[in-house]
């Protein structure tokens, strides 16, 4: 179809047809300011902060309507100023303002929006306002009403990506608030803990249960050896926080950041991810081999785990009985690195950076524990990282490169991207392959199983064996494939999910990208290609390969699947309540 | 029988009734919207377990359920009296002292505006302008009108309702 010609703020612009006049004006450099507005997730025109002039009876918000040939549209008179400014200073009269306070403050829309449209005064409609209890029973995230603004991005990416639905609006006009059905807490519904509410959110109404002070206690505690490990996802996300561009690798500056604000030892959660696949590797074959439970599912994923047990029990047999990466190097850290260093495992604590909120909820489940010792103690996401070493007055982007410490600290390419989607169903490839049919691959890289489709498929042929594989990530994602499986229309060994859209590289807990740049850019793809870089430019790039990895099964473990690597490296699951 | 069993097999016999409303409109667009109206029909308001019969039976989340029996005004959470008192709160009876009446109403009744009252008698409510401003201060027990009150007359006309059955 031909493309459609309109005219903005006087200069000429063409698009597609069925665009709408905020996606043309922004073809052309025009920026209209938006709230509510969510590319692909939420474009409900709710906000009216987009409103612009096309010569009918009322302004219109951009968001939402489509262009026709010949729109002459205006975007910038002073009409149009006054409605937007007055539409923020009615959103500001309900909103609690304590800037100072928020975890979102320099990086807040609503905040950025004041200052651009200069509201002068803040408290121009001032009035009644609704005041809300906070609800932070929930282990991974925090709702805080006051702050909200109504705009319902959360509610869209709850219900629409993830197909969670925990959150919605509630009740009528001024007293309309986002909550759970009864006023409930997050914690008390089927919330999977995987904080992408927390992405979506403009302000600062959701965010991450904050452990920092936990951690600096730890840290403070003379009579405990605190031991830190980052997931592979914080890499290539952390230098956001510090104004390095979006992806930026910065492994080395990672390790010598975590040392020098006082952990006693830098482990890395990458060991964790190659020994997982070791574990998890062995476990396909063997229930290939010996009639096991197939498609058998990855178990990675915290906000997935509680997705499957709420919404899809039936597939809990499936799920591999491996512990997540994280989890596996906190109880090695507290029986063979422990026994190694000879030190008390009870002397020692175990902190994960994780780019996941999930992960949170996921270290305070029962089962994730050995001889009464939590395998890891604290979690805290890659922003509660930045804001310590905000905190301790580390200047990120100088520090010098360093390595992990030995023992744990050793990894491969295959452990690295478990970051991005198709990242773990890859690594476990590379090894699977080998030990299946005692060849050493040509080409490391499974393609099939990159990128950003919803839902990727691919058949390896191994030996004489073809493994026909599957690979989604959002829970709603997940959902579809399990549907059809479910249905009979998939005939699959071996998948892999993760709850987040993209992967743990666009996890809940990684640095908060505006509606603005997430309009232009995917971050998922941009970090994903930093952990595809780095996995290229190891010398060693499958999991089995590690040195350290071979040295903790002779050493300590014996074999994969072991007695004792059941006892500490896997785990099980529950069904749980759905209401 | 016992009260708990009438009860029981009461409710189990109006949950049958739901589930045949849902069957009959499974899969229908705007499903929702009608069967919350016919369940407030069958229980007389729309409590938890009744909400997630819904949101089960017509594969839709319970958030939305929920969204829209707190959107309507007509859609009740809390189980209702037999009889809905509405006092009128509009402006010309509240300047002739409807807050006094209301106030003795609740002190009655025992009972906060918005509740209903433990015996499950009475539902107070208070209203807009009924539209019966030269009666002020004015107020409807079901479909029964009483003007020009004062909150003396308050007990003799709760009393008439004790022990009849709303029509």
């Amino acid at each position: 179809m031909d493309k459609i010609r309109l005219t903005i703020d006087g200069v000429a612009a063409e698009v597609e047809p069925g665009s709408t006049v905020l996606e043309a004006a922004r073809s052309i450099g025009v920026r209209i300011p938006t709230l509510c507005y969510l590319k692909g997730v939420n474009e409900i025109g709710a906000c009216r902060m987009c409103v612009v002039d096309v010569g009918g009876r009322a302004l219109q918000a951009a968001c939402v309507l489509p262009v026709t040939p010949n729109m002459v549209v205006k975007t910038n008179t002073a009409e149009i100023r006054e409605a937007r400014k007055t539409n923020l200073e009615l959103l500001l009269s309900a909103h609690d303002k304590k800037c100072l306070s928020c975890a979102r403050s320099q990086n807040c829309e609503l905040q950025r929006l004041s200052k651009e449209l200069g509201v002068e005064d803040g408290d121009r409609f001032k009035g009644v306002m609704n005041v809300y209890e906070v609800d932070e029973l929930s282990p991974s995230i925090v709702r805080d009403n006051n702050k909200c603004i109504v705009c319902r991005r959360c509610v869209a990416t709850c219900s629409n990506v993830q197909r969670v639905s925990v959150i919605g609006a509630v009740g009528r006009g001024f007293k309309t608030q986002i909550a759970s059905p009864w006023g409930k807490s997050l914690s008390q519904t089927a919330c999977i803990n995987c904080g992408q509410c927390i992405e979506a959110c403009p302000v600062g109404a959701l965010r991450e249960r904050d452990d920092t002070d936990e951690v600096w206690k730890l840290i403070a505690d003379p009579k405990k050896h605190v031991v830190v490990q980052p997931a592979p996802a914080v890499r290539v996300a952390i230098g956001e926080e510090f104004g390095m561009p979006m992806g930026s690798r910065v492994t080395g500056k990672l390790a010598a950041a975590l040392r020098r604000i006082g952990f006693d030892r830098v482990f890395d959660t990458d060991f964790g991810a190659d020994l997982t696949i070791m574990e998890e590797g062995y476990e396909l074959i063997d229930r290939v081999k010996n009639g096991g439970v197939l498609p058998m599912i990855t178990s990675c994923s915290p906000g997935w785990i509680k997705y499957c047990e709420t919404f899809y029990p039936e597939f809990i047999p499936n799920l591999s009985s491996c512990k997540s990466p994280h989890m596996m190097a906190g109880a090695l850290i507290k029986t063979y690195y422990a026994s190694n260093a000879g030190i008390d495992p009870k002397d020692i604590a175990v902190v994960s950076v994780m780019p996941c909120t999930a992960k949170k909820f996921e270290a305070k489940r029962p089962e994730m524990s050995n001889n009464g010792l939590a395998d890891v103690d604290a979690v805290i996401t890659t922003r509660e990282l930045a804001r310590m070493l905000k905190e301790a007055g580390i200047e990120f982007e100088r520090l010098p490169d360093e390595d992990f410490d030995p023992l744990m600290g050793a990894s491969t390419g295959a452990g690295v991207i478990f970051g991005a989607t198709g990242g773990v169903m890859e690594a476990a490839l590379r090894t699977a392959y080998e030990v299946i049919t005692g060849e050493e691959l040509d080409r490391l890289e499974f393609k099939g199983v990159r990128g950003l489709d919803g839902i990727k498929e691919d058949t390896i042929h191994m030996g004489g064996l073809d493994v026909n594989v599957a690979v989604a990530h959002s829970t709603g994602m997940a959902a579809k494939l399990l549907d059809m499986v479910k249905r009979g229309e998939k005939n699959l060994h071996f998948i892999e999910v993760m709850a987040c859209p993209g992967g743990c590289v666009n996890g809940g807990g990684q640095p908060i990208v505006s509606a603005d740049v997430r309009a232009r850019v995917n971050p998922a793809q941009v970090r994903a290609a930093g952990v595809y870089g780095e996995d290229e430019g190891k010398a060693i790039r499958k999991s089995h390969d590690n040195p350290e990895i071979k040295k903790l099964y002779d050493e300590f473990l014996g074999e994969p699947n072991s007695h004792k690597a059941h006892e500490l490296l896997h785990t099980h699951y529950e069904a749980r309540a759905r209401y | 029988m016992t009260d708990t069993e009438t009860r029981q097999s009461k409710r189990a016999e109006q949950f049958a009734r739901l589930a045949e409303v849902i069957s009959s409109r499974k899969g229908e667009r705007g499903a929702l919207m009608p069967v919350l109206q016919e369940a407030q029909a069958i229980f007389g308001y729309v409590p938890q377990d009744v909400q997630v019969a819904i949101a089960q039976g017509l594969d839709v989340p319970l958030t939305e359920v929920y969204g829209v029996a707190t959107f309507y005004s007509q859609f009740a959470l809390e189980a209702r009296g037999e009889h809905i008192i509405g006092m009128c709160l509009g402006t010309a009876c509240y300047v002739r002292g409807a807050q006094k009446i209301l106030d003795r109403l609740s002190q009655e009744l025992d009972c906060k505006v918005g509740h209903t009252t433990k015996d499950n008698r009475f539902t107070l409510n208070a209203t807009r302008c009924l539209g019966a401003c030269g009666l002020a201060p004015v107020m409807m027990i079901d479909d029964e009108v009483y003007g020009r009150l004062t909150p003396e007359e308050i007990p003799g006309i709760l009393d008439k309702y004790k022990g009849q059955k709303a029509s």
